[in-house]
C-alpha cells in the first residue's frame, strides 16, 4: 500500500531517461522562392550590424559554455540547443559575405553556403527553443550577448517568411488591430468600466492631460482583468494625475518578438504618441517583461530621439512609491518568493525594484536559489508560449522552474510579468502543480493601507 | 642561407608583417562599422569604465556557472598562463624582444618556464580531447578550431624540444621552433585566435551597453 504524494499527478507515462524532440513543422509566410528567402534572411540579419555585433560573430571561441547556461540544453542534452549554435547559419554567412576576411573564406570554400533546408531547421532553434532570456550571455567568456544575436537573426527570419505560424499570426493581429489578442479600444474601455464597477475604483480614461500614462498588456486585459483595477487602485492611492488612453494602451510588442522592426516601431510609437499628446511625465509599463525591453531600452531608438518622459516598469514605480511613502502597504503574514522576468531583471537592470516592494510586503521574502539575475526563465518568453508545437519542450524546461520554486518552500509565488504568469498557469495545469503564480502588483493593491495617500 | 637564418630572417619578418597588417585589417573591418546612437535614458553612466570593468570581470566565472564550467575553465587558465609565461617570461625570449624593442623585463627561472610549458601542452591536449568527445563541442567545432589549436600547441612543443634535443642539432630544432612561431603569427589575425585582441572589443562593448542599463554584466 503506497500513499501518493498529492503535490504531483501520478503520471506513469511521463518521460524517463529518453527525450523525444517535438515534431517540427516548417512554417512559411508568403510565396518567395528559396533563394529569395535565403537572401532576405541574411540581408536583414546583417543590415543593422555595428561594431558590437560584428565583434560578437567574429569573437566566438566555440568553447560551448553557453550550453550549460541554457535551460533548453540543460533539460534535453540536445547539442543543437547550444545557444551559439542557434545563430550558426548567420555567423557562417557573416564570415562568408561580410566579415573582414570574407574574400578568403569564399576563395578557400571554408564556409558552406546556407540552404533553405538549413533555415527551415533553424526556425525551431531561433523561435521554439530560445526565449531570448540572455542567461547564456552571462556565461560567455568573451562577453558575447548571444540573446541579442538571436533577436537579430529573427529579423532575418521574419523577412524571409520563416516564422512559426502561431507567433506570426499573433504578431500580425497586433499589427492590424493594435492588440495580439484582438482587443479593440472599445473592448478595453468596456473591460476597464467592468473592473471599475466590480472593484469599486475610479479608472480615468482618455483624460486630455495627465502626469502619468498607464498602459496594460492584452494578456492582462483578457486573462487577468483584475490587473486593470489593481493599477488604478495604486495610482489613485499614490495621488497621481493619471489616465489610461484608448489610443495607446497596448504594451506588448509582438513585432519585436517575431522579428519585424516595422511592426515593433509602430507599436512603440503608438504608446509614445499617446504619452506625448497628454504631456505625460512618466509612462508606467504593466507587468510585462518584453514590454519593458521594447519601450524602456528600445523605445527612444524607435522614436529617433530621447523620449520626453520617463519610462518605468510597474515594479519600479511601486518600489519608488513605497520607498518614498507615496503609498503604504500592510505586511502579509506569508512567506513569498519571486520569479524574475528576464527582460526586467537580468536584461533590463530593474532586479532590485521587486525586492524593495517585497520587503515592504512581507518580513519573509525568500530568494530562490539562483534567483535574481541568474534566474531560470519560465520557458515561455520571447514568444515561445504562443508556439503550440513548442509546448512539450517548454513543459520539459519548466521543471527547472518548479524545482527552483519548491526549494524556497514559500507560501506564495509572485512575479511581475503577465507573460510569465500565463506560462506558469499553463505549466501548472500541465503538471497539476500546486503553486499558482500571483502578481506582485495585485498583491500590493490588495494590501494598500487606506491612509497611504 | 641555412634553415635557421631563413627562420630568423625573412620567415619571422614576413610573419610579423602579416600579424600586424592582418590584425589591423580585421579590427578596422569591425571598428569602422556605423554606430547608431542610443537615445534611451541611461540608468547609470557607463562608458570606458564600464568597458574596462567587464573586460576584467569576465575573466572570472560567475558563481552560478562555476560547477558546470570548472573543468574547461581550469584547463583554459593553465593553457593561457603557460602560453603567456613561455612567450614573455622566458629569459631567451626576453633577450630576443629586447633586440628590437630596446627594453627588458625580469623573467622566470627556466625550470619554472618548462613546467608551465608542459602544463600548457597537457591542458591543450585535454581541451582537444574535450572538443573531440563532447557532443556540444563536436557539433559546433570547425576547421578553425582544430587548426588554431594546432598552430598554438606546435610552438609550445617545438620550444620544449629545444632543451631535450631528441637527437636533433640545436640549430635545426631552433629553426623549426621559430618557423612554428611564424606559422602561429601568420594565422593569428585570421581565425579564432583573433580573440587575443577581439576579447577587448566583445567584452568592452557588452560592458558599455549593459552597464548603461544597470543590467547584469
Amino acid at each position: 500500500m503506497t500513499t501518493v504524494d498529492g503535490r504531483h499527478e501520478l503520471d506513469r507515462e511521463a518521460e524517463r531517461l529518453a527525450y523525444k524532440p517535438p515534431e517540427i513543422r516548417h512554417d512559411k509566410q508568403g510565396d518567395m522562392g528559396s533563394d529569395e528567402r535565403i537572401n532576405k534572411a541574411m540581408h536583414n540579419f546583417v543590415k543593422n550590424f555595428n561594431t558590437q555585433t560584428a565583434s560578437y560573430l567574429d569573437g566566438c571561441l566555440h568553447c560551448g559554455m553557453c550550453a550549460d547556461a541554457c535551460h533548453f540544453h540543460v533539460r534535453t542534452d540536445d547539442p543543437r540547443y547550444t545557444p551559439i549554435w542557434k545563430i550558426e547559419l548567420f555567423k557562417r554567412t557573416y564570415k562568408r559575405q561580410v566579415g573582414p576576411f570574407a574574400f578568403f573564406y569564399r576563395l578557400l570554400g571554408l564556409k558552406r553556403q546556407v540552404t533553405i533546408e538549413d533555415l527551415e531547421e533553424w526556425q525551431h532553434l531561433l523561435y521554439d527553443s530560445c526565449t531570448v532570456c540572455g542567461r547564456c550571455s552571462l556565461v560567455c567568456p568573451m562577453g558575447i550577448d548571444i540573446a541579442g544575436l538571436v533577436s537579430m537573426a529573427r529579423h532575418g527570419m521574419f523577412k524571409a517568411g520563416l516564422v512559426p505560424h502561431e507567433l506570426h499570426e499573433v504578431a500580425k493581429k497586433a499589427a492590424e488591430t493594435g492588440s495580439p489578442l484582438g482587443i479593440t479600444p472599445d473592448k478595453f474601455e468596456d473591460r476597464a468600466d467592468w473592473m471599475a464597477d466590480e472593484h469599486d475604483v475610479e479608472i480615468p480614461m482618455d483624460v486630455d492631460e495627465a502626469d502619468v500614462l498607464a498602459v496594460m498588456s492584452s494578456i492582462e486585459i483578457q486573462k487577468y482583468p483584475q490587473s486593470i483595477a489593481a493599477t488604478a487602485k495604486i495610482l489613485n492611492a499614490a495621488g497621481e494625475s493619471w489616465t489610461f488612453r484608448t489610443d495607446g494602451f497596448e504594451a506588448t510588442n509582438f513585432g519585436m518578438l517575431s522579428g519585424n522592426p516595422e511592426w515593433q516601431k509602430a507599436a512603440s510609437l503608438k504608446l509614445i504618441d499617446a504619452a506625448v499628446k497628454i504631456g505625460a511625465k512618466t509612462l508606467v509599463l504593466p507587468e510585462c517583461g518584453h514590454a519593458y525591453m521594447a519601450l524602456r531600452w528600445m523605445g527612444a531608438n524607435m522614436y529617433g530621439k530621447p523620449l520626453p518622459f520617463k519610462v518605468m516598469h510597474i515594479s519600479e514605480y511601486l518600489a519608488d512609491a513605497l520607498n518614498t511613502g507615496k503609498i503604504k502597504v500592510k505586511k502579509v503574514d506569508k512567506s513569498i518568493t519571486y520569479h524574475d522576468p528576464c527582460q526586467v531583471s537580468r536584461r533590463g537592470g530593474a532586479t532590485q525594484a521587486a525586492r524593495d516592494v517585497l520587503n515592504h510586503l512581507t518580513g519573509d521574502f525568500r530568494e530562490m536559489p539562483l534567483g535574481g539575475d541568474y534566474n531560470w526563465c519560465c520557458g515561455g518568453g520571447g514568444g515561445v508560449v504562443t508556439i503550440k508545437r513548442a509546448d512539450p519542450l517548454r513543459h520539459r524546461v519548466f521543471k527547472l522552474k518548479m524545482d527552483q520554486v519548491e526549494q524556497t518552500e514559500a507560501d506564495e509565488l509572485v512575479s511581475s510579468c503577465a507573460n510569465c504568469r500565463q506560462s506558469f498557469d499553463d505549466s501548472q495545469q500541465h503538471f497539476g502543480w500546486d503553486y499558482t503564480m500571483g502578481s506582485l502588483m495585485e498583491m500590493v493593491a490588495e494590501n494598500l493601507e487606506e491612509d497611504g495617500s | 642561407m641555412d634553415l635557421l637564418e631563413f627562420a630568423k630572417g625573412p620567415a619571422l619578418q614576413v610573419a610579423a608583417y602579416i600579424l600586424v597588417a592582418g590584425s589591423i585589417w580585421r579590427l578596422i573591418g569591425i571598428l569602422l562599422l556605423k554606430e547608431k546612437p542610443d537615445y534611451s535614458e541611461p540608468r547609470q553612466s557607463a562608458g570606458l569604465l564600464a568597458a574596462l570593468k567587464v573586460i576584467y570581470t569576465r575573466s572570472f566565472t560567475a558563481a552560478p556557472f562555476k560547477a558546470a564550467t570548472l573543468y574547461p575553465k581550469m584547463l583554459a587558465y593553465v593553457m593561457h598562463i603557460g602560453l603567456f609565461a613561455t612567450v614573455f617570461l622566458f629569459v631567451p625570449h626576453i633577450m630576443f624582444f629586447e633586440g628590437f624593442l630596446g627594453i627588458e623585463w625580469p623573467g622566470l627561472p627556466n625550470n619554472i618556464i618548462y613546467l608551465l610549458g608542459v602544463a600548457a601542452v597537457v591542458a591543450s591536449f585535454a581541451l582537444l580531447v574535450r572538443r573531440l568527445t563532447s557532443p556540444v563541442l563536436k557539433l559546433i567545432s570547425n576547421f578553425d578550431d582544430y587548426f588554431s589549436w594546432f598552430v598554438t600547441v606546435l610552438p609550445l612543443i617545438t620550444g620544449l624540444m629545444i632543451p631535450v634535443r631528441m637527437g636533433l642539432r640545436y640549430e635545426t630544432i631552433l629553426a623549426i621552433h621559430i618557423l612554428s612561431v611564424a606559422l602561429l603569427m601568420i594565422w593569428l589575425p585570421f581565425g579564432k585566435l583573433g580573440h587575443t585582441f577581439l576579447v577587448f572589443v566583445t567584452r568592452g562593448t557588452t560592458g558599455m551597453v549593459f552597464e548603461r542599463r544597470g543590467a547584469k554584466t
